[in-house]
């Protein structure tokens, strides 16, 4: 069977009923497991004390905000190219989680910055490039909102996809084109002796899971909703017709 | 056990924040996609 059937509405809805349930249990039992093993049992820290406990909200929606607005520009792609509406909506429904996730980590890392770094904020390469990413999830939000005709909708909002994917990727490899500012390096590396110590690792392995299985469970949630919703309005269009 | 040391009142902002975004963005979607079916089986119910 080809990946392209699910781009047929009815068919993504009758996948989304089946996995949903699944997903949402298994992002809990994640969620609860890694945030509780980071929060209650990772031991201090040698550079950063106890502060090293905000890694495990911090890291995990950093990278989702990042990894979201990847995932938009693959589905905006689909959409430019094949013309798959579930594509574009996917994209639209991705793009809340992901305003979200930028949220939490502007704040997390601010709240982490005052005590390690004496400051909430400073314009760092990675810090400012994540404020832009910021800013462009509510641009991308609002474009949708602000254009009636749908498929107009999809088509600037997937242009402006790709121009944000600039800082989409600024705002992951920042601290490595510019050795400058206050963020340290990533936090994560496949080298065994750069990457921080097992203690540490483990735990936000199962956040890092946690927040993607969430986000898979939230993306098929809110595309379903947004594909009734635009059903509703298709309806809607042909009673005010009749 | 549970260590805060002197960031606790830093840690517990940061959880308390993101779960509670968590949790705002997973029933705001419940809530939409409750809202969204609703309206739809009210709009193609009478056809069936």
């Amino acid at each position: 069977m080809s990946i392209w059937e699910y781009a047929n509405p009815k068919r993504f809805i009758a996948v989304s009923d089946r996995v949903v349930p699944w997903l949402s249990w298994l992002a809990a039992v994640l969620l609860v497991v890694g945030l509780g093993w980071g929060f209650f049992f990772v031991p201090r820290a040698e550079n950063f004390e106890y502060s090293v406990k905000i890694i495990y909200v911090h890291v995990p929606s950093a990278m989702m905000a990042i990894n979201i607005w990847v995932m938009m520009l693959v589905a905006s792609l689909v959409w430019l190219i094949r013309r798959h509406h579930v594509s574009a909506l996917a994209a639209r429904a991705a793009a809340g989680v992901g305003l979200v996730m930028t949220v939490m980590a502007l704040f997390t890392g601010a709240v982490w910055g005052q005590p390690m770094w004496g400051t909430w904020w400073a314009w760092d390469p990675r810090l400012t490039s994540f404020l832009i990413l910021f800013l462009f999830y509510l641009g991308y939000l609002a474009l949708w909102a602000a254009v009636e005709d749908p498929d107009a909708a999809a088509d600037l909002t997937s242009v402006l996809c790709l121009v944000g994917s600039v800082f989409a990727v600024l705002s992951r490899y920042a601290v490595n084109f510019w050795n400058q500012g206050l963020h340290q390096g990533a936090t994560l590396s496949l080298d065994a002796e750069e990457n921080i110590a097992d203690v540490y690792w483990f735990p936000l392995l199962v956040c890092l899971a946690g927040f993607v299985v969430l986000f898979l469970a939230l993306v098929f949630v809110r595309t379903t909703t947004e594909i009734r919703l635009r059903r509703v309005a298709a309806l809607q269009r042909r009673e005010a017709m009749a | 056990m549970t260590g805060l040391g002197e960031y606790a009142a830093e840690i517990l902002l940061a959880y308390v924040v993101s779960i509670a975004l968590i949790v705002a963005l997973v029933g705001m979607s419940w809530a939409r996609a409750r809202r969204a079916k609703r309206l739809l089986d009210e709009m193609e119910g009478p056809r069936e």
